[in-house]
């Protein structure tokens, strides 16, 4: 197929993967920032922190004089100078998708340019928290939607291998953010007590990659951080779980060689990477610094992208 | 004269450039008013190199690097011995029919205040066809100073008038505006000149028109240096406009800022053999 | 001015009392209008409409900033020509473009037909569209222009005319499929009672007609591409629905690069050869080697890969010279000196402001003519006399004085009307017909019918898209 085409439907999932990421970092935040300040709230720096995880610092700064509820949510779901913002995610996934519409299932372009449709009802007027509220939980769905429709109709080639390719990297690299800001929350040194605010902290961790419920089927544990790293990275059965992540990206990389019959530097590269986590456990993780290692691992994870480009995608 | 040519092109890029493709017309071709003795395209890089002929009879070179560069320089080096025919262009390739030099291009478009101006020059362009292209010569460096400024591949004939100054280029432009809008075919030409002031070392190549004129054929006009063209214009393309006769097009992905650098020693007075003068004289007479 | 009334396709000539006798080709089609309540029609116009919106047919209007995706109007009540007139221009379209691509080849080699005096030397090669790279090297299989849209107007029951020659990069045909499509859906009725001659095998007439033309050293199984400016172009979804028509892969400038004088596209398994592109992009941003160079729309180094002979471009470059109108009203005498034979299509009369006594004559006839830029297209820049206000006509009347040579003028003709369903019911509206011509190495191929266009607005002539027209589905009766 065109490389191009590879390219689009690789950027289309993944922006339509960010584009959910982000709706769940500010609904966790929502949850966060409405807890009474003894519980965590108000005191907290959640606003900034979710701004951490998804967005451009730098670039909010030009923009805004405060970090607070309403800059950063109106930074992160609506703002145009914001590449990242759920509005920029969906548009850019939607021109992704206009420029390969014949590449596409009608299921999937539906599924999309009904999402770029529908979100011009939601811009441009100020949104109450019920409003709000309901608006990412309309991008959680988006993004099911359009996951589904791939899943469900599109034929099993190298167009969807590399949907899955854009959707694994995007998601390793969202768990990979999301541990390396609340890194310090993760770390024994502040689990005294389990204190209530870091309990809370926990659980948003959790509900920002959807696995609240799944900790506890998992682990039929009170919520500790080393567990809650452990399944984020290590837990095979969590599907945004780094090396879940790097087992999608290893399984279609090898499905694309297998059917061009060349092997090359991304298949190298996601060796590594399994290796790598292979080769870690958690208790030494966290004895030699989880920052370090996650911060290696969002490095290596960006590489594989850039090879994966350069291989298939120029 | 014999005159000899050593003229660098030298880019350099700020990463690897991939794709390089150069579109060169450099090679000059023989009329009664210049023998081409050697020339030579030497590309730095290693690459495919084809030459063809264009469909104004230029020769061109496409040159198409093989690998990934961040420098390219093409070298041409050559000797071409020129007589002087009063700028009259005669043997030379021509494959195009004359009305063919009357059209306009976005580069030469005749603006309205160029229109008054050839109008005004040679009394409404009804004299002899030579006298009124001698007076747009004079006329020409009488309105627009030579200077070289910020003018580009893509300054018009028209901006350059208004602003009142150009370079050789220009200059050609506009003189090639103005006598198309009095109707008379006019075609531009890429080469090089030889300084009489004992420069050799120039900048740029040269750039002069060719204008038709009944009973004579083409003659050309340089308009920068307000004079026919004479045994120090060495004659290399033409074309409607600067594009069709640019002495280099180029291509590349990627690569970032781009520098250029040009190096071009121009000398004349080399000594000069008898016998391929006489050779260029009998040509001359024939014609 | 109010013209005589125009030559109904339904009722035929003349002023017919409703509910009186319609052509025979309309008979069932009557019936069917009639008992049909005009509820029905609104359902099924809604419905239409949103099956074009869900297909994504949308079309950029230029100079519209807030509707950047429009839908064009579609009207659900078909244009339907007879077996006989089918044949009759079927015939006359095949030599047009046989006359167009012998033409095509004589300017650009022999000049016959300049040296013979057919056509002014200088209306060709003063002609922005004359490609003079084009005079060193021979095209595939001498033919230039592949695809053609011929746009055919008429007056009356056997009175058609060429309105214009469009040999560049003719757009609409995925209207002409869509329709059909939309309309087989919405009316199975209806055509479970006529007998429509199809129009889905045009991708396949299509394709066959590229492969036909490849160069001689591409391989037997030639790749064939469609080369689109992209998703900004007006006619992008026209672009991308065909490639998938197809089945060819659609690209964009950056897809192709050439390498030692041949044309390969970048793909996730390598570079891959290209032997036929199907261009929808203009000859000035093929190449910024050759062409402007300023384009990002082309591909640095294509202009050779086609001059050596290693790749065809659909249609050729340098065949806008015969869009230009100056040299369609020559059409006639070319189409004899060509063929040897009478045209079967007629021009619309038409006169050269290049000529002084044309041009007087233009001058004091402009509120009864329409008067055209020769290199105009899609309706811009067009005066149509009878329509416009006095204040209009003294201002075109400035720009014709001005550059006299830029322009052609012609009567204004009473474009045939059509029953067509708008805000107040069925009601006759100007329409015109675009056919598409396909001219490959082994033959010419033409579905019947092509495109219909329609000027919504009542009265008005101009049925281009950008100006407010609409389209319908063409139906040729095969009995």
């Amino acid at each position: 197929m065109l490389s191009r085409t590879a390219d689009n439907l690789y950027w289309l999932s993944r922006y339509a993967e960010r584009a959910d990421f982000v709706a769940r970092i500010l609904d966790a935040a929502h949850r966060l920032a409405a807890l009474p300040s003894s519980y965590g709230g108000r005191a907290s720096n959640e606003w900034a922190s979710a701004l951490e995880s998804t967005g451009d610092t730098d670039e909010f700064k030009k923009h805004y004089d405060a970090v607070n509820e309403h800059t950063v949510c109106d930074f992160l779901a609506f703002s145009r100078h914001n590449p990242s913002s759920i509005r920029s995610c969906i548009e850019t996934a939607r021109e992704n998708a206009r420029s390969i519409r014949t590449a596409l299932t009608t299921e999937m372009w539906d599924a999309i340019n009904g999402a770029w449709l529908e979100l011009r009802s939601y811009e441009g007027r100020e949104l109450s928290r019920d409003e709000f509220s309901q608006f990412l939980d309309w991008v959680k769905q988006v993004s099911l939607a359009f996951d589904g429709s791939a899943y469900r109709t599109m034929l099993r080639n190298d167009g969807y291998w590399f949907t899955r390719l854009g959707m694994a990297i995007e998601r390793a690299d969202n768990t990979a953010r999301i541990l390396d800001v609340k890194y310090q929350i993760l770390l024994p040194a502040s689990e005294k007590v389990g204190g209530s605010l870091d309990y809370f902290q926990w659980t948003t961790i959790l509900r920002e990659v959807s696995a609240f419920n799944a900790y506890h089927w998992v682990y039929r544990e009170s919520i500790k951080p080393v567990l809650v790293a452990d399944l984020l990275i290590f837990n095979r059965q969590m599907p945004r779980s780094l090396t879940n992540c790097v087992g999608i990206l290893m399984e279609h990389l090898d499905l694309i060689a297998d059917s061009y019959g060349r092997r090359g530097e991304s298949q190298r590269l996601a060796s590594n990477l399994r290796s790598y986590l292979h080769n870690a456990d958690i208790d030494r993780i966290f004895a030699s610094g989880l920052h370090e290692f996650i911060e290696a691992f969002i490095g290596e994870n960006n590489k594989l992208g850039a090879a994966i480009s350069d291989q298939y995608l120029v | 004269m014999r005159i000899r040519v050593v003229h660098d092109t030298i880019y350099t890029y700020e990463q690897a450039a991939r794709g390089l493709i150069q579109v060169l017309r450099l090679t000059p071709r023989d009329h009664d008013g210049q023998h081409v003795r050697e020339w030579r395209i030497e590309p730095s890089a290693d690459g495919r190199l084809t030459a063809r002929e264009d469909g104004f009879g230029n020769i061109v070179h496409w040159f198409t690097a093989d690998e990934a560069a961040d420098a390219l320089t093409v070298r041409v080096t050559g000797e071409v011995e020129t007589f002087d025919t009063a700028g009259i262009v005669r043997g030379a390739m021509e494959r195009l029919p004359e009305p063919f030099y009357l059209r306009e291009t976005p580069l030469t478009e005749p603006s309205p205040e160029i229109q008054a101006f050839a109008e005004e020059a040679t009394s409404g362009g009804v004299g002899e066809r030579l006298s009124v292209l001698h007076q747009l010569l004079t006329a020409v460096p009488e309105r627009v100073v030579f200077e070289p400024g910020p003018t580009s591949a893509s300054t018009t004939a028209a901006a350059s008038f208004e602003a009142g100054k150009g370079v050789c280029q220009d200059m050609s432009h506009i003189f090639i505006a103005a006598a198309r809008h009095l109707e008379i075919p006019t075609r531009y030409v890429s080469g090089y000149f030889r300084r009489d002031d004992g420069v050799d070392d120039q900048h740029a190549g040269h750039a002069w028109a060719e204008a038709l004129v009944p009973g004579l054929g083409w003659v050309g006009f340089d308009a920068a240096n307000g004079i026919s063209t004479t045994e120090a214009h060495i004659r290399v393309a033409i074309g409607l406009d600067y594009l069709g006769a640019a002495p280099i097009r180029g291509s590349r992905i990627g690569g970032g800022k781009e520098g250029l650098e040009v190096r071009l020693r121009v000398e004349g007075g080399i000594e000069s053999h008898s016998q391929s003068q006489s050779q260029g004289r009998q040509s001359q007479s024939q014609g | 001015m109010a013209l005589a009334k125009a030559f109904d396709e339904m009722t035929g000539p003349g002023d017919l009392p409703a509910g009186g006798p319609v052509r025979d080709a309309y008979d069932t089609l009557k019936a069917w209008l009639d008992k049909t309540p005009p509820e029905h029609f609104n359902t099924r116009r809604s419905q239409a409409e949103m099956l074009f919106r869900r297909i994504g047919i949308t079309f950029a209007v230029y100079g519209s900033n807030d509707s950047t995706e429009r839908l064009i109007p579609f009207d659900i009540i078909p244009r339907v020509l007879t077996k006989p007139e089918w044949d009759f221009l079927e015939r006359g379209l095949k030599q047009r473009v046989t006359a167009l691509n012998m033409f095509l080849n004589d300017i650009y080699g022999a000049e016959e037909c300049i040296k013979a005096g057919v056509i002014p030397a200088d209306l060709v090669y003063r002609n922005q569209h004359y490609q003079m790279e084009m005079r060193s090297f021979r095209v595939p299989h001498d033919l230039y222009v592949h695809i053609a849209g011929i746009d055919i107007v008429r007056t009356g029951e056997k009175d058609f005319f060429v309105l214009e020659d469009n040999a560049r990069t003719p757009s609409g045909v995925s209207y002409m499929l869509e329709n059909r499509e939309v309309m087989l859906r919405l009316f199975p009725e209806l055509f479970s009672r006529h007998r429509v001659a199809p129009v889905e095998n045009y991708p396949d007439a299509l394709l066959a007609t590229l492969r036909s033309l490849a160069p001689q050293s591409a391989s037997r199984d030639p790749t064939v591409v469609l080369l689109t400016p992209g998703r900004y172009n007006s006619a992008f979804y026209e672009h991308s629905f065909l490639a998938d028509k197809l089945g060819v892969e659609l690209v964009e400038a950056g897809d192709l690069f050439t390498k030692d004088d041949v044309v390969y596209m970048r793909t996730t398994e390598g570079p891959r050869r290209v032997d036929v592109i199907y261009r929808r992009l203009d000859d000035a941003f093929l190449d910024p080697l050759v062409f402007r160079p300023d384009s990002v729309l082309g591909v640095p180094g294509l202009m050779n890969a086609y001059e050596r002979g290693n790749v065809t471009l659909s249609n050729a470059v340098g065949t806008g010279i015969s869009d230009d109108k100056a040299v369609y009203s020559y059409m006639p005498e070319i189409v004899k000196f060509f063929t040897g034979e009478e045209p079967i299509l007629h021009n619309v009369p038409t006169y050269r402001c290049r000529e002084k006594e044309s041009f007087s004559y233009v001058m004091d006839n402009l509120k009864d003519l329409v008067v055209k830029e020769v290199n105009g297209s899609g309706g811009y820049g067009m005066l149509v006399g009878p329509h416009a206000t006095r204040r209009e006509i003294e201002e075109f009347g400035k720009r014709l004085r001005h550059a006299p040579d830029g322009f052609i003028a012609q009567p204004t003709l009473s474009l045939s009307t059509c029953p067509t369903f708008v805000a107040s019911g069925v009601a006759p509206r100007h329409v015109d017909l675009r056919p598409f011509v396909l001219a490959g190495a082994d033959e010419i191929r033409i579905v019947p019918g092509g495109l219909t266009r329609v000027a919504l607005k009542e009265g008005s002539l101009v049925v281009n898209s950008s100006q407010g027209g609409g389209t319908k589905d063409t139906w040729v009766l095969d009995a």
